[in-house]
């Protein structure tokens, strides 16, 4: 047990900030994947076939490949894609990115292609006389998506959306393959210098429950606070 | 883009595939028992067997795939007495480590989606079947299970789809599953997208496959 107190000998105080670091990597994941949603929610929705398409190619490829494939094609990729631009412009020594970067991007990805399909359901049910009455009273489109759309489409997707933030979190795990010392890459490290993988392993997985169970709690109390209304 | 390393990877990438083919098969066997199980103990009327049944699609559903394959792979070789008993032979192999990780994950699930299968039947179908005169037995047999199932296709077609995805983690086991060889042949050639776009397409591949046979499925059992 002593190999859990804080300070030189124990491993709380890394775990601590491990957590940390997941519970970060996870909200920068999540907020990318909104940036993705909303660009390809509206093109999913558009009547312009194209546009149908791309949005298609994107949420269908995302979630029919595993995601360690997807981290992998950004972990190796991503470097050689930003050197590539920079030796356009001249610049030719090796630049490696940042695995906190790579990691919430490519997780980022991930969760976009599922926020955007829970984006799209939400606003497919929305009432069609909300687009209508806003018609009639003379909305022009982006203040109709702003003031109307999108505060409903939000309140309807909450449900929908604590789903993609569980999957998101523990998709994060996978990012311990970059390098990224979150959760499972301490445990990692942790169990290699102690030779104790089941307490460490086991600490993680209970640092990930908590990590459920707190946003579940905080994602239930959201959804009583929206619903209010209703 | 390199073609000749696309020619070159494909066989290789298609042969792997086999691997991940049987992993999911295998723990998707196991895990629908698993599954059957816990969700029977969930409709039971019986508060503690329910919440062990619960506790356990907790666990198994708020923890990644990740620490669970670590854990009975690297945390359960260190126990003394699984290493003497007859289960060491078992776990000692990447193969049925994985294969026990990824039962019990889809375990959780399915029990979760058999349960609320199970509590939508209408009660009219089991009240029917007790007018008759049919044993209980033979009212969950007959009537509950095939509905239930009925019920849980389009659910459990999701199931299969996370599962084919879930494979991909054999690979930090040592596994040489379609990822894991993918992962090889990137770190080896540093052409991370020719190597994605043939292993992304399989995976794809199988994804169509599995979601139109459970859209047959579901339409034929459909009433």
């Amino acid at each position: 047990m002593e190999l859990l107190l804080f300070g030189k000998t124990g491993w709380g105080d890394e775990l601590i900030v491990a957590t940390i670091m997941t519970l970060a990597v996870s909200v920068t994941a999540m907020l990318i994947g909104f940036i993705f949603a909303l660009i390809f929610t509206p093109l999913k929705l558009s009547k312009n076939k194209l546009f149908n398409l791309i949005a298609n190619f994107y949420t269908t490829i995302i979630r029919g490949v595993p995601e360690l494939l997807v981290i992998y094609l950004f972990f190796f990729g991503g470097s050689s894609a930003i050197m590539f631009v920079a030796s356009i412009f001249g610049y030719n020594d090796y630049i490696e990115i940042n695995a906190f970067f790579t990691g919430a991007f490519s997780i980022g990805i991930i969760s976009g292609a599922y926020s955007t399909e829970v984006f799209r359901g939400a606003i497919q049910s929305i009432d069609k006389g909300q687009f209508e009455a806003s018609n009639v009273l003379g909305f022009n489109k982006v203040l109709r998506f702003y003031k109307i759309i999108l505060p409903q489409m939000l309140r309807l997707s909450i449900p929908n959306l604590s789903n993609v933030w569980q999957i998101t979190l523990k998709d994060t795990s996978l990012i311990s393959v970059t390098g990224l010392v979150e959760i499972m890459r301490q445990s990692y490290i942790a169990a290699g210098s102690t030779r104790d993988p089941l307490l460490f392993y086991t600490v993680a997985a209970i640092l990930y429950l908590i990590l459920t169970f707190l946003s579940m709690k905080i994602i239930n109390r959201l959804e009583i606070k929206y619903n209010k209304g209703y | 883009m390199d073609f000749d390393l696309i020619i070159n990877s494909f066989p290789k990438l298609l042969f792997a595939s086999i691997t991940t083919l049987k992993l999911v098969s295998v723990s998707l066997f196991i895990g629908l028992f698993i599954g059957l199980f816990f969700a029977i103990l969930r409709i039971k009327n019986n508060i503690i067997l329910g919440k062990i049944a619960y506790s356990y699609s907790y666990t198994f559903r708020g923890t990644p795939l990740l620490v669970q394959i670590f854990i009975i792979y690297y945390g359960f070789g260190q126990l003394e007495f699984i290493r003497e008993s007859f289960l060491w032979a078992i776990l000692k192999e990447p193969y049925w480590c994985a294969v026990i990780a990824f039962a019990l994950n889809t375990g959780a699930y399915t029990s979760e989606i058999l349960r609320s299968a199970f509590q939508t039947i209408k009660p009219g179908f089991i009240e029917a079947g007790k007018s008759l005169g049919v044993p209980n037995k033979l009212i969950f047999y007959k009537i509950q299970i095939p509905i239930a199932i009925r019920q849980s296709l389009p659910a459990y077609g999701n199931e299969i789809i996370l599962m084919l995805k879930g494979t991909s983690l054999a690979s930090t086991v040592t596994l040489m599953d379609l990822t894991g060889v993918a992962k090889y042949i990137i770190s080896t050639t540093f052409k991370p997208i020719e190597v994605f776009i043939i292993a992304g397409s399989i995976y794809l591949f199988f994804t169509f496959i599995i979601h139109n046979v459970i859209k047959f499925l579901e339409k034929k059992y459909s009433f």
